[in-house]
């Protein structure tokens, strides 16, 4: 398989073309623009379309109308654009459309929005984060995948490091299952049969329809539908040296990426660290960050924002370790929350700190 | 308080008769709407278009959030309920992706000119081809009767308890007309349902914005005056001459826009 040299956000527009992506809609907001610029480039080449939609309402909009005509679809943003669109992506669950999401994020601070959601009512998104280019493709194809498989969206979380670092990427196609057929899609062919088809986030049905059930009962398989997927969506995390470390650091996306690089070298000077990387965001990799915690004194969680995934990592590790909070937010008056936080100096400073600080309370392991 | 009087059967004049009808595509004539509102007779008008353009099976139609709702679950007719204010969005991604299926919006007042007002003007613009329905009561009928961007002036609401006043609460909007200007559209009219010449008017409109659609010529839009008796405060009786009286005459009817001329 041939590998090229290429900038993230090229890699994963071309990840989601090669995916069977056929509709993408956007407004302009740095770094999702750079995807969406490729977006406009390849989907007419291969008979799709790219809209550039008058904002971020309307983006979510499009993209629900493409999937439920069962056509594989995608949208994004950046978190404030992503904040728009909320009131669609809940309903969107409830309509039980897939639909593939990208939050090209500044920094880390959506990592609530990511995993908790802004809208109303039971839902959940499976979502993903990568933590290089390489990795986001696979995870780019990995998205449709799932979102046809629990007929759900799927946010993929990005940054500006993803979108503009260039990289060596195999572009094959994932080798993932396939995916259940879609009956449910609408193509206007079912009027005037005595069964016409119709989607609702309502869980409204045509008067008659035998499958139709009451309001209360549609918000229950709801629930039922969230449960089944948090059980059945296989969590994915990166360990690292997680059978001797005292210390486990917990970190994903690009600190994650450059964390991998610190605890290496770390574990190079026989300091005993390791590192947990979740890739799956929702759900969680509990169990990871459950075993790793289970063998070391302490976690500490880096993330740049003021402690989010922090509440997570707490909850696998149930008050069995100390789980302290080493991240911060990064402010180069870029705006885009990369520079001056991710520097290997300053984290390596961190976790010896941490570590000395583990040395000193935590109870023999 | 308004006094309640049973209407009790309709009179028939001598040699007229009174016979059941409903269009092939609605699967119920039992709605859970108030006696006198005007919305199932809008929405008849256009099953009976889609029936009589052969356009039954494919079709698709994407509902917003108010009374009209209703209409979608008595049809036989491919639907997407979508949110409110969204309608213009969501049916440009199923059009875009299905060509030759005619693609209709339905939406209310409050949800496409309150909620919604720049979705359905970019698709205008943009020249969506699509046939949005407006099915204008000027009010918030679904929850009970609240001012609107359509809202005539002087009308009593639960929000404008001494009518609306433009001083206080500003003007309406005639959506028919900001669509009538913009590039992209290229038929826009306003019809009512108050009385057999208003619907029978309508009927045409609807048939020739669903030709215009499926001829490719552009963003088709056809606003339907309806009543909203429980929402306006008014004697259900009174319904289609109030509207008559108020909306007819504030926002006028007929067509604002066709290829070669309304
Ligand atoms: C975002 C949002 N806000 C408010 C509502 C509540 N809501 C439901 S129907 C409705 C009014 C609908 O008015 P209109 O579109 O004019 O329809 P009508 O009932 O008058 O036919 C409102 C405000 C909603 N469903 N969603
Ligand atoms: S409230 Fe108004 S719009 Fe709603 S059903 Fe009653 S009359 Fe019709
Ligand atoms: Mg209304």
């Amino acid at each position: 398989m041939t590998r090229r040299l290429m900038e993230g956000a090229e890699a994963i527009a071309r990840a989601m073309v090669a995916a069977g992506c056929r509709f993408f809609a956007g407004y302009p907001m740095t770094p999702f623009t750079e995807v969406l610029e490729h977006m406009a480039r390849l989907l007419p080449e291969v008979g799709g379309t790219c809209m550039n939609a008058e904002s971020e309402l309307e983006a979510v909009g499009m993209a629900w109308g493409a999937a439920a005509t069962g056509t594989r679809a995608a949208t994004g943003s950046v978190g404030q654009g992503l904040s728009l669109m909320q009131e669609s992506l809940s309903e969107i669950c409830h309509a039980r459309l897939p639909l593939v999401v990208l939050n090209m994020a500044r920094g880390q601070g959506d990592y609530h929005q990511a995993t908790r959601g802004g809208g109303h009512g039971d839902y959940r998104h499976v979502v993903l984060a990568p933590a290089d280019v390489p990795e986001a493709v696979q995870l780019a194809h990995r998205a449709f995948w799932l979102a046809d498989v629990w007929r759900n969206p799927v946010l993929l979380v990005g940054d500006y490091y993803l979108a503009h670092v260039q990289e060596a990427v195999d572009e094959g196609v994932a080798d993932l299952p396939p995916v259940p057929d879609k009956p449910w899609a609408l193509d206007g062919s079912t009027g005037g049969s005595g069964s016409a088809r119709m989607i609702s986030p309502l869980g409204l049905a045509k008067r008659g329809d035998p499958s139709f059930v009451e309001y209360g009962r549609h918000l229950e398989t709801i629930g039922d539908r969230l449960a089944a997927m948090e059980a059945g969506v296989e969590p994915l995390a990166e360990s690292i040296g997680t059978d001797d470390a005292e210390l486990v650091v917990v970190a994903y996306g690009t600190p994650g990426r450059y964390l991998r690089y610190v605890v290496e070298e770390l574990r190079g000077e026989g300091l005993p660290v390791g590192l947990v990387r979740p890739i799956t965001l929702w759900p969680f990799p509990s169990a990871a960050v459950a075993a790793a915690a289970e063998v070391a004194r302490a976690v500490a969680v880096y993330e740049l924002n003021t402690g989010q995934m922090h509440d997570d990592v707490r909850l696998a590790v149930l008050g069995r370790r100390p789980v302290s909070f080493i991240g911060g937010l990064s402010f180069d008056n870029s705006g885009f929350g990369i520079a001056p936080e991710l520097d290997v100096e300053r984290l390596s400073a961190r976790i010896r700190r941490a570590l000395d600080e583990t040395a000193r309370t935590a109870a023999p392991a | 308080m308004t006094e309640v009087t049973a209407t009790g059967p309709a009179q028939v004049p001598e040699g007229q008769a009174v016979v059941e009808f409903s269009p092939r595509l609605l699967q119920s004539p039992e709605h859970e709407l108030c006696p006198g509102c005007g919305h199932p007779v809008a929405w008849r008008v256009v099953l009976e278009v889609l029936e009589e353009l052969g356009l039954a099976n494919r079709s698709l139609l994407i509902c917003g959030h108010g009374c009209y709702t209703q209409m979608m679950k008595l049809s036989d007719i491919d639907s997407l309920q979508c949110l409110h204010g969204r309608a213009p969005a969501v049916a440009t991604g199923v059009k875009r992706m299905l060509p030759d299926t005619a693609v209709l919006t339905l939406q209310g007042d409050g949800d496409m000119v309150s909620e919604g007002l720049h979705e359905v003007l970019h698709a205008g613009a943009r020249g969506e081809r699509v046939t949005a329905l407006l099915f204008n009561n000027g009010v918030f009928g679904d929850t009970g009767g609240h001012l609107t961007a359509t809202t005539v002036l002087g009308q009593r609401t639960k929000t404008s308890l001494e009518g609306r006043d433009p001083a206080t609460h500003g003007h309406p909007i005639d959506v028919a007309r900001l669509l009538a200007q913009l590039d992209g559209t290229c038929y826009v009219a306003r019809g009512a349902v108050n009385t057999p010449g208003t619907v029978a008017r309508t009927k045409r409109m609807v048939r020739r914005a669903l030709e215009l659609q499926m001829e490719g010529a552009g963003f088709t839009f056809v606003e339907v005056l309806t009543m909203c008796p429980t929402g306006w405060f008014v004697p259900t009786p009174e319904g289609p001459d109030y509207l008559e009286e108020t909306m007819s005459a504030t926002f006028g009817l007929g067509e604002l826009k066709a290829p070669g001329g309304p």
